[in-house]
């Protein structure tokens, strides 16, 4: 890539797959399974992700030369909370439908710990201009999971996607309905998130045998 | 650098030029989008008001679909036909009715002296008339609040019940079509007095056939919810009684 060093597209390309914070790292995983019922949340809390992450990340990368170590934990947590804020209120004022069906989650954005994570191990300890590409990196690594999650959960539990029935009408039984197909109810519960990560986390390691760990 | 970073004196005064630099962002943005964050909140209850007289895009057997915000305030306009504010014996007609804050006219009422204001919107559907009320109560963990409509005999037309956090999957429920339907042809009035109606366990209806019964189905794991529920109705529709009454 020609606008990316070698280094720099790493910092975005490694977070996607083979050091993904939800399916290597385990990280943020409490919102995955909560608001992946239908994929449009889904986009919508990964969008917020990344933008609090991308901005945070440059925040605190640019004062990481003036934060007093002795709070730098509350300085943080700051940071996330006001961008958080600022998610909140623009969501509420331009999407409020939205912002009702996530409520409380945007919220808890401020305890992902994918966040606090990559301000600690990263960008106290890097450039402006790299924290971003790795924060954005992190935050669509997230998305990405949660995206794949959405999409199944919502075709496979409500035979939708963003709302429209692609697969027909489960009550008109048209489309597949008609050949007596049914919608899987246990795919809009959460435990059922747990389980499409795992199947994630599962194909993964079975194409990179590398990521398993030596018991 | 010259800056000491680990001297207290320099942690303290960091600690308040950032708190100050974030609140003046934050309140910046705030006093930016109020307007629109406003107008969101008139139009939901706008829906909600038409969602409990029956005006919605339910489809399915089990979805909750709002009018779209864009065409709400002129089917408002359309649906509602007198907004009335009920003050002791006082009835008066304003269309600003729905912005009244049931929760703050609810605690001021506290104070014997004071007559509630109770906004009542009148309007009519395929030829009936319908009174929508708004009620508000406690659920387990917050506030529950929601419209119910009703013809001039306090015979339920429709109900919308929104709640801030009850349990998922449990309280969290009574927003759902299955138990919003359930209360559709129950009557507060017993004999001309008012009766309420309460959400009930072990009613032997679970079906909800029986209409003249004063109760309603149950959730199951959600006690407190429903019991928040029936009072909520218990309390706040009485409070229209005389207003009823003086239609008949």
């Amino acid at each position: 890539m020609g606008l990316l060093s070698k280094k720099d597209s790493k910092l975005i390309f490694d977070p996607l797959a083979d050091n993904n914070p939800i399916t290597i790292q385990v990280l943020g995983i409490c919102s995955a399974l909560a608001i992946t019922a239908q994929l449009k949340p889904s986009i919508v809390m990964a969008l917020s992700v990344i933008f609090v992450l991308g901005m945070g990340n440059v925040v605190i990368s640019l004062m990481r030369n003036i934060i007093p170590s002795k709070i730098r934990i509350i300085v943080q947590l700051i940071v996330v909370a006001t961008l958080v804020i600022i998610v909140d209120l623009v969501l509420k004022a331009f999407a409020y439908e939205l912002s009702k069906e996530l409520s409380v989650f945007i919220g808890l954005i401020i305890t992902n710990c994918i966040i606090m994570g990559r301000f600690e191990a990263f960008a106290l300890g890097n450039g402006p201009w790299r924290s971003f590409l790795d924060g954005v990196g992190n935050a669509l690594g997230y998305g990405v999971i949660l995206i794949i999650v959405g999409f199944f959960r919502e075709l496979l539990g409500s035979g939708t996607l963003f709302g429209f029935k692609v697969l027909g009408d489960s009550v008109e039984k048209t489309g597949l309905y008609a050949f007596g197909y049914e919608n899987n109810g246990f795919m809009v519960l959460p435990p059922m998130a747990l389980i499409v990560v795992g199947i994630i986390i599962w194909v993964q390691r079975s194409r990179n045998k590398e990521l398993i760990e030596e018991v | 650098m010259a800056i000491n970073t680990e001297k207290n004196s320099y942690t303290v005064v960091f600690a308040v030029v950032m708190v100050v630099i974030v609140g003046s962002i934050l309140a910046g943005l705030f006093m930016l989008f109020r307007p629109q964050i406003e107008a969101n909140e008139r139009f939901e209850k706008q829906q909600n008001i038409l969602y409990a007289m029956g005006v919605n895009q339910n489809q399915g057997a089990n979805d909750v679909v709002f009018i779209p915000t864009e065409s709400v305030e002129a089917e408002f306009q359309k649906y509602i036909t007198r907004q009335v504010v009920i003050q002791g014996d006082q009835v008066t007609e304003n269309d600003q009715a729905f912005l009244i804050d049931v929760k703050k006219e609810a605690t001021k009422a506290a104070d014997p002296a004071y007559d509630r204001r109770l906004p009542l919107f009148e309007g009519s559907i395929e030829g009936k008339d319908i009174f929508v009320v708004p009620v508000r109560g406690k659920g387990l963990w917050d506030a529950i609040w929601g419209f119910v409509a009703m013809d001039k005999d306090m015979v339920i037309h429709g109900v919308y019940f929104d709640h801030k956090g009850e349990t998922p999957g449990l309280g969290a429920e009574i927003k759902q079509r299955y138990f919003m339907d359930d209360f559709k042809g129950e009557g507060f009035l017993v004999d001309g007095n008012f009766a309420g109606i309460a959400v009930a366990k072990g009613n032997n209806d679970p079906k909800n056939l029986i209409k003249d019964d004063q109760e309603v189905d149950a959730l199951a794991g959600a006690t407190i919810t429903g019991d928040g529920l029936s009072a909520m109705l218990k309390k706040d529709i009485r409070l229209y009684v005389p207003y009823f009454k003086s239609l008949n």
